[in-house]
């Protein structure tokens, strides 16, 4: 992973900015470029909601590189209160916890590290609201 | 446009080839293809492969492959459509020789797993997704079909068993097939007690990792004995992020490629005799049933249980034992899904023949379904 790649995302990885397009109102995450609703260039940053609930959810037992020490993790399809949907680990939860319509919230995590002298990896992950 | 034929096939078992290399798989089929056809010549090279930049940090496989078969001066490159890479390759073959631009294109399916650690592989599966916001999440391949499978399950009321058939049928028409990986019975219960993979998806409903290779040659129709006629072949992709699309338990690339394929092809549904479908899990293989056009939205895995894609229903399906028996060398998985096609339709599938093959349909998906290829093979 080089330093440039890593530091382009920060904002949007570290702050969840999304892209809402000015022209028709649709919002998306990640970031886009062009309006994949009505191909308009007009695209703004936008904060999402960093509360949703669950949507669906699975434990990752076999992982990618990287992701070793962590497993068995969850990762789950969360519905934000915005309407948009996003992809994250569940934490601070234990798998029999989860359940489909559960709260949740992002919260500001360690995602990975690149053996001992790599960038170490940091950003988002969800876990359960306490009301 | 000119009328295209299969001219001849030529597979590799799927195994784990601890003795041969990426190019010997590749020349191997190759060799069985051109043997099969009895032509020697090409103008075009397609080889379809996922993995290999990662895994054997080999790319230029065009000009590598061609040399290694001996031959020089053509047009010879890789085509990359993550797991759809066969199907997209066998249609840029078939574009070639209809537009009349080729004359006889040799396209090979290769891929070389084992030459990978498993984490290796999880890694080699999850770069067809995004990379800095999917894959970045720590999830894998399995993992977003398993978003799917829960909420599916959830939203139409189906069962962990009913989805779980679609691996045990896999398995009983893999029996007496030489090329499959895992050709042999299992058990429904034995599915759904077999360790996790992805919750909720089962270990034994998962493709597993092999390597392979499958080779075809495509020529202008000629009505000859053994061809098999390309009725129709199209592409199509859907929204990338699973986390963009309204409704996750449908493959819109999937439903797209088929309305392409059949209005070329000029044939309903009812007339396809046959299916192979890309089940790299249960779950993809009971949604491409349902957006192929084959079943109702949540109705897949009724056909499935009851029988309608079995061997002797109504509508085979997967008939060597598809993703999850015959086996899943990426890359090559959709040169396999054609040569499968045609030994059926030649009447050459041996043990695993189906009765009255005249026309069958292959479907291989990339990614989490954002890329799709559909084929519609018929024989004279």
């Amino acid at each position: 992973m080089s330093v440039p790649r890593y530091w382009r995302e920060e904002k949007y990885r570290y702050r969840l900015i999304g892209s809402r397009c000015s022209k028709c109102g649709e919002i998306f995450f990640p970031r886009r470029l062009v309006c994949s609703k009505c191909r308009s260039r007009q695209l703004r940053d936008y904060k999402l909601s960093e509360k949703g609930r669950i949507v669906s959810w699975t434990i990752i037992r076999n992982p990618p590189k990287e992701y070793e020490k962590y497993a068995p993790y969850a990762v789950g399809l969360i519905e934000l209160d915005d309407g948009l949907k996003i992809i994250s680990q569940l934490v601070d939860l234990e798998p029999e916890e989860i359940k489909t319509g559960m709260r949740v919230e992002a919260t500001f995590r360690k995602i990975r590290e690149e053996g001992s002298s790599g960038i170490i990896e940091y950003g988002y992950k969800f876990r359960p609201v306490i009301e | 446009m000119r009328r295209v034929a299969v001219a001849g096939i030529g597979l590799t078992p799927i195994s784990e080839h601890w003795d041969k290399s990426l190019v010997d798989l590749a020349v191997e089929s190759s060799c069985r293809a051109i043997d099969d056809s009895g032509s020697l010549n090409f103008d075009t090279l397609y080889v379809a492969n996922v993995g290999s930049a990662f895994i054997q940090r080999q790319q230029n496989l065009g000009s590598m492959i061609s040399d290694a078969l001996g031959i020089k001066g053509i047009n010879s490159l890789s085509i990359e459509a993550s797991s759809a890479s066969g199907g997209f390759a066998f249609n840029e073959a078939v574009r070639a020789v209809a537009s009349g631009v080729s004359d006889s294109v040799l396209v090979i399916g290769v891929e070389k797993m084992s030459d990978a650690l498993p984490e290796e592989v999880a890694s080699t599966l999850a770069m067809s997704e995004d990379q800095e916001y999917i894959a970045y999440t720590g999830i894998t391949n399995f993992g977003l079909n398993a978003l799917i499978h829960r909420f599916y399950m959830e939203c139409y009321g189906v069962t962990a068993s009913d989805i779980a058939m679609f691996a045990v049928r896999c398995h009983e028409h893999a029996e007496g097939c030489n090329h499959a990986q895992y050709p042999f019975k299992i058990s429904v219960d034995r599915v759904l007690t077999s360790p996790m993979e992805s919750d909720p998806i089962h270990a034994l409903e998962c493709s597993g990792i092999g390597d392979g290779a499958a080779a075809v040659i495509l020529k202008p129709f000629e009505g000859k004995d053994r061809e098999v006629e390309v009725l129709a072949t199209a592409t199509s992709t859907d929204i990338f992020h699973l986390t963009q699309r309204r409704d996750i338990t449908t493959l819109n690339a999937v439903c797209s490629a088929a309305e392409k394929a059949f209005r070329t092809a000029g044939i309903s549904r009812k007339e396809v005799d046959l299916l192979e479908l890309h089940d790299d899990s249960t779950i993809m293989g009971v949604l491409s049933l349902e957006d192929l056009g084959f079943a109702e939205k949540g109705k897949g895995s009724t056909l499935v249980v009851s029988g309608v894609t079995s061997r002797t229903g109504e509508l085979p399906t997967n008939t060597f034992g598809g993703l999850k028996a015959r086996g899943n060398p990426i890359g090559a998985t959709g040169i396999y899904q054609i040569s499968e096609l045609v030994m059926q339709l030649r009447g050459e599938a041996g043990k695993c023949q189906i009765e009255n093959a005249r026309v069958g349909l292959a479907e291989n998906l990339g990614g989490v379904g954002s890329s799709c290829s559909v084929a519609i093979l018929r024989r004279l």
